[in-house]
């Protein structure tokens, strides 16, 4: 199989650059998740690689060889679109067996029909026309059509956007085996974080057209390229302060709505860093009754019970709301009590408030 | 509509029936006229009832036509295979020619793109008197005059346009998704072209086909002025009726009933296709 190469790639329509200097390896059997906020360019993206946009600048490479030019049908690429885009007048079984017909003989194409779709749970629905079918099985068509080919790349635009949330949860689970069995390259766009941890081995953060962070997802989760970064990930997100942190005795400490708070120094010796953004996960924050030092005195607004934790909306003395997400069974008092907040050095994260990049070393950390 | 009136029920019956009435009542004068010898038709006053005769259509199918001044040999059988004829290939060649354009125009955006699909369109606003001279003057340079492919190319100005139109609206309501998935799956424009877009808009294709040759059925000044009487469609050849002798109102009667049976079934059998078709084209999903 080949690895897909995408170098310094550019695109702009009119005035909108969509692709800016993307660059990323994809290795065979690997999926990476492309992930951002709509409109960052991630479908621009998959489209160049599958050839319905060339890109303005920039070379993409499968197996070592450049693709740019060659018609769609000759690139070596599957997709799954997120609006399935199905034939519409054609059966199940034709929309799946189109990508082999050009390719295998008849009965070789059936029985590759047959195991892939029992393979995705659609074996009794194949003579169904596409408007017969749930959003599920269309997507799961969609899915078998891209994969019967033996793509070498896979590309998967938001494939489980349309379906209900039970089947996304199962198609979730059962997903990254079935890629792997084809042991293509595969660029998965998705819009949400969970899926995008969930599916993939690496994920790449595509903002505005940059690719800001490719990394592996706990990694992207504890220790987010910038500030754009971490708000992305995590639910709810990230609390976020203004803050300038001072370098004293070797310590370094910031001033949180009035509390003096020890970071974990990003550098072995602490410096002077400037205006920041202090960054802690919601899940990171203690909520307790009693004061002590670094504990930040505030007023919890409104508690959310969430399945599995609740959360509180504080409010510190300057104004400034944090969200914190605790299990539920910690019962720390009802709305209008005052209480104190701790969170642990090695939890917080400095961000440049100019640039919004994360400062220094990355502090060590479970991912959640 | 249920909690009108029973002043208001009966006011829109009375209004339906008049419209009804109104346009009804030619079409069924006429197809009385065609049972009826000249006599009866010229008879003051007219009579409702009558005894029918098919002699004008035997004279029409048998083509000798005895008048008070002798004997006419006339072509009316000739002229209506020649409106099939003309018809039949000026539409197949408006969808050979339009249905790849409407493709074109649909899909991609070319310099000129938009003035050269209005141009085509603007082919409908002319007057057709308008390029007749010139073109009259062109086609006997051309040697076109009087060709069954000359006919068939004036054609192109009615048909062309109409099928342009309709069709680039159908291609441009398909997702051009499924047509990358069917690329990607490993097939060429062509292929996608012929097996996915070309499918999908066949009831527009339809509608369209079905709607220009009733048009080119229509048509009478091209024929008139660029064809001789061999190549003549219906809508010419009825002139033949208006003879020395007076005008055979029967034979017209026939004549147009004749003519008009073939597009009126046919728009009848499509009528759910030409509705759907149109209606489907025209509003964006």
């Amino acid at each position: 199989m080949a690895r897909l190469e995408l170098n310094s790639v550019g695109k702009a329509f009119g005035a909108v650059r969509c692709a800016n200097d993307l660059s990323l390896i994809v290795e065979p059997g690997e999926i990476v998740a492309v992930f951002g906020p709509s409109g960052s360019g991630k479908t621009v993206l998959l489209r160049m690689i599958a050839g319905m946009f060339e890109p303005d600048e920039g070379d993409i490479l499968v197996g070592g060889r450049s693709i740019i030019g060659a018609p769609p049908e000759h690139r070596g690429v599957g997709m799954a679109f997120q609006n399935f885009a199905l034939f519409p007048h054609m059966s199940a079984q034709d929309n799946i067996a189109s990508g082999l017909r050009a390719k295998a003989a008849g009965g070789e194409v059936t029985s590759r029909v047959n195991s892939i779709s029992r393979l995705l749970k659609i074996e009794h629905v194949l003579g169904h026309m596409p408007r017969e079918l749930s959003n599920g099985q269309k997507q799961r068509t969609a899915l078998a059509r891209a994969l019967i080919g033996n793509p070498e790349v896979l590309l998967l635009d938001d494939p489980l956007r349309n379906v209900d949330a039970k089947l996304r949860y199962e198609m979730r689970l059962e997903l990254p085996s079935l890629l792997r069995r084809s042991s293509a390259a595969v660029l998965y766009v998705t819009q949400d974080y969970r899926e995008a941890m969930a599916i993939a081995d690496r994920i790449a953060v595509l903002i505005e057209g940059r690719l800001v962070q490719v990394a592996r997802p706990e990694e992207i989760y504890a220790r987010p390229a910038s500030v754009a970064v971490a708000r992305l990930f995590g639910d709810p997100s990230i609390n976020l302060a203004e803050v300038t942190p001072r370098a004293e005795q070797g310590a370094l400490t910031a001033e949180v709505a009035g509390t003096r708070v020890r970071l974990e120094s990003p550098d072995r010796q602490p410096a002077d860093y400037g205006a920041c953004w202090l960054g802690v996960r919601p899940d990171d924050l203690t909520v307790a009754r009693t004061a002590g030092e670094g504990a930040i005195p505030a007023r919890i607004v409104a508690i959310t019970p969430m399945h599995e934790r609740a959360v509180l909306l504080l409010r510190f003395a300057d104004g400034i709301e944090w969200l914190a997400a605790l299990p539920p069974d910690a019962a720390v008092g009802s709305a209008e009590d005052s209480v104190f907040v701790r969170f642990a050095p090695e939890a917080a994260l400095l961000f440049d408030r100019a640039s919004g990049l994360r400062i220094g070393l990355p502090p060590r950390r479970q991912a959640a | 509509m249920d909690h009108s009136s029973l002043a208001g029920r009966i006011f829109r019956g009375v209004a339906l029936a008049l419209v009804l009435v109104f346009f009804m009542f030619p079409i069924v004068w006429i197809l009385m006229m065609s049972f009826q010898t000249n006599e009866q038709i010229l008879r003051i006053p007219p009579r409702i009832l009558f005894e029918p005769t098919l002699a004008n259509y035997q004279a029409l199918i048998s083509g000798h036509l005895r008048t008070t001044a002798g004997n006419l040999e006339i072509s009316f059988m000739r002229n209506l295979m020649n409106s099939f004829v003309l018809s039949s290939a000026a539409v197949l060649l408006a969808l050979l020619l339009g249905v790849p354009a409407a493709y074109a125009f649909a899909r991609f955006k070319f310099r000129l793109g938009e003035s050269i699909a209005f141009t085509l369109l603007s082919f409908r606003f002319a007057p057709p008197l308008l390029v007749l001279l010139p073109l009259s003057l062109y086609y006997q340079q051309l040697g076109l005059n009087d060709t069954y492919f000359g006919i068939v190319w004036v054609y192109q100005l009615i048909a062309l346009p109409l099928i342009l139109w309709i069709v680039r609206g159908y291609f441009e309501d398909i997702s051009p998704d499924i047509e990358h998935a069917y690329r990607l799956a490993g097939h060429s424009w062509r292929e996608a072209f012929t097996r996915i877009a070309v499918p999908l808009a066949g009831p527009g294709i339809a509608a369209a086909g079905l709607l220009s040759f009733i048009f080119c059925w229509n048509n009478f000044v091209f024929a008139l002025i660029l064809a001789s009487a061999d190549k003549q469609p219906v809508t010419v050849g009825a002139l033949a009726f208006v003879t020395a002798s007076g005008i055979q109102y029967g034979q017209i009667a026939a004549a147009i009933v004749l003519s008009v049976t073939p597009t009126l079934l046919l728009a009848l059998y499509a009528q759910r296709y030409l509705v759907e078709g149109l209606s489907l084209g025209a509003v964006k999903g």
